[in-house]
């Protein structure tokens, strides 16, 4: 077996949080956006992210390139902790592990043509390489992904969305990253565009063999791009297991409940499925309830479940929770109540 | 990755064609600033106004500071303005031609204003900049020391500053430059806060430009804009302010003069019936405050067409 690219431990993000109005002694609170994933990363594979706005999926990608101070262990393929260097020591891993961003336009300089942008990564982590070099690999690779290299003088407010997209994608891939992390990139993009760039996603990374992570929140997306999908739920994950393997006989009712809830482009199918579904909010994350995060929600939950908070289970599809089971059982739960 | 020669050739050729050239945010901005005939006749009378500041001596009949004696005791009807004697303007109280001190005390005004403004883009941009970029602790501790100085009373520092270190031009400028970046650096701070979280900074971090890198090159030139108005709205500010310092006779030491300290002989002298040694500076003073405020004005709708 190869070596994991990335291996995430128990990797924590916790927010102090002080209200307005409270005096400088008084303890700040405590937000916990992420409490303990654990997951492994293989070269070339893709790990689908899902999970409600607000669950820590942002957050996660976010720690993970020191974004956002994390506890816990990111260990990278040659076994550095990522999350224990100090920004300096980081800078050698920056190059390897690149982003890609929801906002197209936002993610770019409005003051900087599309050249400047691209070259920007390649600049910081190659100073000596010529102009006229920087310039053809910034042209090769607006070619690669699929824009005239002879824009390379426009500024991004005289591109469309996709094409700020495809741009955003550009200055990840210029300097040859092992792992790409997507967060979102295409849920501010048209559905016919939002084809577009994940196939381009998925021909780059053959073509580069690259590992991804792909936050959404769009199931199908996730579906159709991942080899293995992580489901998170307040910072918790729920379930993690293939794609194919989660899509058809997801074991957890959370998992369930998200599936439920994706339209089927078919009316007699959309009339015929059994929806679950949730009740209440999300709770706050600055009272999480005790034992698992989901029981306050949760059709099946017992007695037991407030009282301690169900571990993954360890094998290819690993389920949090105390009582899993296929959908029918959910189902029924839920006609009990 | 392979790829067939034909794709190779295409692609050659693609990188070959001609680039096309963009449209910067920049360019969009000045081609609304020229639409704007305000803004634009304003840049024009600016013009003027510093081209007669600087080289309207070398018309003048004699230097700014000859006192011509045989004229001196009779200046109400022997120094009126006229075009046969050479002096446009006519003569001030002493002697002097006031078409030439007129042209150098105008100069004076424009450099104090060009001076207070650019210390305060200079000092200011960065001051706030880097408080609003790094934040935290050191946001509050940078942006309180701006309220500290804020709080003490800023003509009478300046007052204070010429009587003790004598009236000078340079003791002028650190007065006025020493207060002018403040507002600015609360302006920009408030601004960076804004950008600092937009994803094109986070993108920068997490291509891993250094820190400072990032304030110059992506957060500076996103606050250009604003910045650009605001220092040519303190153009003449800065002007008032030196108007004012001199009229109370703390000004620029004679001869030299400024505009805000002929007006204040021009205003004095008035009862005389010498109402031409008012009436000239005053028109220069009042046209370059208000070239400065329409150009002020259309920059800010050029640079910020949101807020139309």
């Amino acid at each position: 077996m190869t070596r994991p690219l990335l291996k995430v431990e128990d990797l924590r993000v916790t927010f102090h949080i002080r209200r307005e109005g409270d005096m400088p002694w008084t303890k700040p609170r405590e937000l916990h956006a992420v409490g303990g994933v654990n997951f492994e990363l293989m070269p070339g594979e893709t790990l689908g992210i899902v999970g409600e706005s607000g669950c820590g999926k942002s957050t996660l990608a976010r720690a993970i390139i020191q974004m956002v101070p994390a506890s816990g262990k990111a260990v990278w393929e040659d076994g550095v902790d990522l999350l224990s260097l100090s920004p300096h020591q980081m800078l050698k891993y920056r190059s390897d592990i690149q982003m890609v961003f929801q906002d197209p336009l936002a993610s770019l300089n409005p003051r900087m043509t599309v050249g400047q942008i691209i070259s920007e990564p390649l600049v910081t982590h190659h100073p000596g390489l010529s102009k006229d070099e920087v310039k053809l690999r910034v042209k090769a690779m607006m070619d690669k992904v699929g824009l005239l290299p002879n824009q390379i003088n426009r500024y991004p407010h005289e591109f469309s969305g996709g094409q700020c997209q495809r741009i955003g994608i550009a200055r990840a891939l210029i300097v040859e990253p092992k792992l790409l992390i997507c967060d979102e990139p295409v849920s501010a993009l048209d559905v016919s565009i939002q084809a577009q760039v994940i196939n381009l996603l998925m021909k780059l990374q053959r073509e580069l063999g690259l590992a991804m992570i792909f936050i959404a929140h769009d199931l199908s997306v996730v579906k159709h791009i991942s080899d293995r999908v992580m489901v998170l739920y307040l910072g918790r994950t729920m379930e993690v297991a293939t794609s194919g393997d989660l899509y058809s006989s997801p074991q957890h009712p959370y998992t369930q409940a998200l599936l439920s809830a994706v339209p089927i482009p078919d009316p007699a199918a959309e009339r015929a499925k059994h929806m679950i579904p949730l009740e209440g909010d999300l709770p706050s994350p600055l009272r999480p309830p005790s034992g698992c995060v989901f029981r306050t929600r949760c059709p099946r939950a017992e007695a037991r479940c407030a009282a301690d908070a169900p571990r993954l289970n360890p094998g290819d599809h690993q389920v949090a929770c105390h009582f899993p089971g296929p959908l029918a059982e959910t189902v029924k739960a839920m006609e009990e109540v | 990755m392979v790829l067939s020669a034909i794709d190779m050739g295409a692609l050659a050729e693609r990188l070959a064609m001609d680039e096309v050239k963009g449209r910067s945010p920049w360019t969009d901005a000045r081609i609304r600033f020229m639409r704007n005939k305000a803004a634009v006749a304003g840049m024009f009378l600016l013009i003027i106004v510093s081209a007669f500041a600087f080289f309207g001596e070398m018309f003048a009949v004699s230097t700014y500071d000859y006192i011509d004696f045989s004229r001196s005791g009779d200046v109400l009807h022997l120094g009126r303005p006229s075009l046969a004697s050479g002096n446009y303007f006519g003569l001030d109280d002493q002697g002097r031609d006031l078409f030439a001190r007129t042209a150098q005390g105008t100069r004076i005004s424009i450099i104090v204003g060009l001076v207070g403004a650019s210390i305060s883009v200079i000092v200011g941009t960065l001051y706030g900049a880097v408080s609003g970029y790094v934040g935290g602790r050191t946001d509050q501790i940078m942006m309180r020391i701006v309220d500290i100085l804020l709080a003490i009373p800023f003509m009478f520092v300046i007052i204070l500053l010429l009587v003790m270190f004598g009236r000078s031009l340079s003791m002028l400028f650190l007065g006025i430059g020493l207060l002018s970046w403040l507002s600015m650096a609360r302006i920009v701070r408030g601004q960076t806060l804004t950008l600092k979280n937009r994803e094109f900074i986070q993108a920068a971090q997490a291509a891993g430009v250094r820190g400072f890198t990032i304030i110059l090159r992506h957060i500076v030139p996103n606050l250009l804009g604003i910045v650009a108005v605001y220092a040519t709205l303190l153009v003449p500010e800065m002007i008032l302010t030196e108007s004012f310092i001199s009229f109370l006779g703390l000004g620029v030491q004679a001869p030299l003069t400024s505009l805000g300290d002929l007006i204040s002989q021009g205003a004095k002298n008035m009862r005389y019936g010498t109402i031409w040694q008012l009436l000239f500076p005053l028109a220069f003073f009042m046209v370059t405050m208000f070239a400065f405020f329409f150009v002020g004005d259309g920059l800010r709708d050029a640079l910020d067409p949101k807020d139309r």
